[in-house]
């Protein structure tokens, strides 16, 4: 096989070394490693068509791949796989001001694309925090949210067209230019597919233009379900922030000693709250949202006076993830989504699997949108410890689902989160998971083993009992 | 008679009875709602699944954001007890009549002139329950805003036709209410008009809906009353004297446009918005913006398909004189091979609404 690549790919397009294979062993869930057959770097759609052709015929997996950023294991190769990397298609194809679009290859940074709409007053909306790394190929494989989900969406509200290569080698375009195509929304179900039906070789992304006004504000609260208060009196009000994220107190300390963004340390909360628009409207809407933080046992709401003060409250959020890896030797990203009025609940229930497994926990979340990013702190040189910290993550996981949440959000599936699809969802339903997979790619061979489990292994997980259906009361207090 | 929730068991019991036996039979079942759209489709014949009398509100919590709702209960209802707590479905979506319910407008996946601002159907569904035609209940998507487990079956569902399954219940995301609207005009050919509505889109201004027809372009504005005003002075056109009714009317098709005699072909053409005039004769009315077109033509089917697909979009005679034949643009042969295998992996049997997009399908 690796002869017939070569014919049409450049040497340096095909990685059998094992030394240089070993780079893409993982993705950024490096509890997880295998090392694939080989790697290929085409630098075009139509080699792409030829390598997807090849594998088809020989019957070999296929695992694409982006910057390799993913949470879920989502990217990690297969043995005897193909890991198709499309790092090198980076081309930003066009930007239309006109309609509002940027058209672009599947490697290209997230952030670039804003970052050259800019010139045209546009932005690209989805802001996952590794945006200076992730591809938009990537983006859409994961379904990729950010910060300011609550307002502009996730990335299926920002694509407007898509070009896939399926299994067989096909090149299929998918939506438009227009608003809306014929058929069936094949658009929507390739997005957040995890690159388990087709390989995006191509994208057309919706742009925005940019706000004219910015407001960033802190809250600080004695308690986490005053916290969650502020923030169900926010969207009771009518105002949809851009931007709405808590933090608990490891959170606040550990980012706190790491950047001093002059967060209250003794905080059992803080609140973070962006709004975006007309200034008028912005200016109005900040007075509002300051009292109504107040009325919600808010100790202190501090106002950003200018750019660099509103920057200098989000450095604190943005620098979460190397704030704790200071405190920790390993952490462990976790990402379920539970109706906002449960924070507080969930939150306490974190905290008792906390003391349970005797590990500590810091949580930095979505708010606004009920997305929790539990970090859990262990030390993988302790024998025993990330055994400790994935059985503890899976409590959490189950635990969305019991409250009516679900157990990815933004992350996706992959490998991580395989068991707990078992929880989320019955036998009927991953077959038909299995059989949408099916219609795509018959033989199984894109990305196999991620994001759908078997029924066998859910049955070894021994949790079929508890399926979604049979929990979903979100009234009743489970603890 | 709404079902009271202790026989929903039983009548979920009853709906897979009935696709069992129509899947043993070979026999289609025809999903209807309160047939406000039933003219809307291809024409096709099956068994009545009525499911107007599954309806009620399960879960609404305003602060959540999200509503879930049996797919009988009525647009009309979902809108009233959204509006007692300030808050709207974002799409607008059409009804025809005061019964259309919620799973006709997740199964026809139409919006309405707040599409290009806030989203469509599509995009503010979160998740569904629904009986396939393999006849099996199941569940996709949930009640939070962001949820990526498991392929998103509940958008696939959204603008299917039926033809996929039943939908049973659905959560969609919601939004708060304007605090003010203004509608705005201005006399204008209908060049200018498309210039105009470019310009605009391309600012940070609060459109809620931009229209063109009979020499006159409309704008919808909405937000707080400070940033309305301000909208307006940067715009500089005058007050609608028709006010917000005429986008009511936009939305419901109960504009004088849209009531033409029957057996006129109301054909609507989806397409991007800066799309030049378009090469279709007969009377015309441009929304979204410019990037949803509706024109009465008599034109043959192929000829507009030719001309919506050369501009980047498709078409659909939204109401015509013979539905028998294709009213949704044909698909590729690699995108029809697709839909069929879609289709297999839901409906093997083919019995739900049976050819109301595409034949055999």
């Amino acid at each position: 096989m690796i002869e017939k690549f070569l014919k049409f790919l450049p040497a340096n397009s095909v990685i059998t070394a094992e030394e240089a294979l070993r780079v893409y062993e993982c993705d950024a869930l490096s509890a997880y490693r295998q090392i694939p057959a080989c790697v290929v770097l085409p630098d075009t759609v139509e080699q792409i068509q030829e390598i997807l052709q090849i594998c088809h015929a020989a019957d070999v997996p296929v695992v694409a791949r982006g910057a390799g950023t993913g949470l879920s294991g989502g990217a990690l190769p297969v043995t005897d796989g193909v890991v198709l990397s499309l790092a090198r298609l980076t081309r930003i194809l066009e930007i239309d001001p006109e309609l509002r679009i940027a058209r672009v290859e599947p490697g290209v940074r997230n952030l670039s694309v804003s970052e050259v709409a800019k010139q045209y007053g546009l932005f690209y909306a989805p802001d996952p925090s590794s945006q200076v790394a992730c591809t938009i190929g990537g983006n859409i494989a994961e379904n990729s949210g950010g910060v300011h989900c609550l307002k502009y969406g996730l990335t299926v509200h920002n694509v407007m067209a898509l070009k896939v290569v399926t299994m067989e080698g096909d090149l299929i375009k998918l939506g438009g230019e227009a608003l809306d195509s014929a058929g069936l929304d094949m658009l929507a179900l390739m997005t957040g597919s995890e690159g388990m039906l087709a390989i995006v070789v191509e994208a057309t992304l919706k742009l925005l233009p940019l706000p004219v006004h910015q407001k960033i504000m802190l809250a600080a609260f004695d308690t986490v379900e005053e916290a969650g208060n502020g923030v169900a009196a926010i969207i009771a009000a009518g105002i949809i922030p851009a931007g709405l994220e808590m933090m608990d107190n490891p959170g606040i300390r550990a980012c706190e000693d790491f950047v001093h963004a002059g967060y209250p340390r003794e905080a059992a909360a803080i609140l973070l709250c962006e709004l975006d628009g007309i200034p008028e409207e912005v200016e109005a809407e900040s007075q509002e949202i300051a009292d109504l933080l107040r009325d919600a046992g808010a100790t202190e709401v501090r106002m950003a006076r200018d750019k660099a003060e509103g920057e200098r409250f989000w450095a604190g959020r943005k620098a979460a993830f190397p704030a704790v890896g200071r405190i920790a030797a390993d952490y462990y990203c976790m990402d379920g989504t539970i109706p906002r009025k449960h924070i507080a609940s969930v939150l306490q229930r974190i905290r008792e699997l906390s003391a349970e497994y005797k590990l500590g926990v810091v949580n930095v979340f979505h708010a606004g949108d009920g997305n929790l990013h539990p970090l859990i702190l262990y030390d993988v040189a302790v024998p025993g410890e990330l055994e400790r910290a994935e059985e503890f993550g899976g409590r959490i996981l189950e635990t969305c689902v019991e409250v009516g949440g679900t157990i990815t959000g933004e992350h996706g599936v992959g490998i991580e989160k395989i068991n707990q699809m078992c929880v989320q969802f019955n036998s009927a339903e991953l077959t038909q998971f299995h059989a949408v997979k099916n219609a795509f790619d018959p033989k199984g061979l894109l990305n196999p083993g991620k994001a759908v489990p078997t029924l066998r292994r859910c049955a070894e997980y021994g949790a079929m009992h508890v399926h979604s259906g049979k929990l979903s009361f979100p009234e009743l207090e489970r603890f | 008679m709404a079902i009271p929730s202790k026989d929903i068991p039983e009548f979920h019991a009853r709906l897979k009875d009935k696709v069992a036996e129509a899947r043993a039979r070979g026999q289609p079942l025809l999903i209807q709602g309160s047939n406000s759209k039933s003219f809307y489709g291809r024409h096709c014949e099956g068994e009545s699944v009525d499911m107007t009398a599954y309806r009620g509100i399960i879960n609404y919590d305003p602060t959540e954001l999200v509503i879930t709702a049996n797919a009988g209960t009525s647009v009309k209802e979902l809108e009233e007890v959204l509006a007692r707590e300030g808050q709207m479905l974002p799409f607008e979506p059409p009804c025809f009549s005061e019964t259309t319910t919620l799973g006709g407008m997740i199964a026809t996946g139409l919006s309405g002139p707040r599409r290009p601002y806030t989203g469509s159907v599509r995009d503010y569904i979160l998740g569904t329950r629904c009986l396939t035609g393999r006849g099996e209940i199941l569940k996709f998507g949930g009640e939070v805003i962001k949820n990526v487990a498991g392929y998103d079956v509940s958008r696939l569902m959204t603008g299917a036709m039926g033809t996929l399954g039943i939908i049973l219940e659905a959560s969609l995301k919601v939004l708060p209410l304007p605090k003010f609207e203004l509608a705005l005009c201005k006399a204008m050919t209908v060049t200018e008009a498309m210039y105009v509505m470019g310009e605009i889109a391309r600012k940070s201004l609060c459109i809620s809906g931009a229209a063109y027809q009979n020499g006159l372009v409309r704008f919808r504005l909405s937000g707080k009353q400070v940033a309305v005003e301000k909208a307006w002075k940067a715009l500089g056109l005058h007050e609608d004297p028709d006010g917000l009714d005429y986008w009511q009317g936009l939305r419901n098709h109960t504009l004088d446009f849209f009531n033409r005699e029957n057996g006129s072909n109301l054909w609507r053409l989806s397409v991007p918005a800066n799309t030049a005039s378009m090469e279709i004769q007969g009377d015309s009315l441009i929304d979204w913006g410019g990037a949803q077109r509706w024109y009465y033509s008599e034109q043959p089917a192929e000829d507009i398909w030719q001309i919506a697909e050369s501009a980047g979009g498709h078409a659909t005679l939204f109401r015509g004189s013979n539905n028998a034949k294709e009213v949704f643009q044909p698909l590729s042969t690699v995108m029809h091979k697709l839909h069929q295998q879609l289709k297999q992996a839901f409906d093997p049997d083919r019995i739900m609404n049976r050819g109301r997009m595409y034949p055999d399908f």
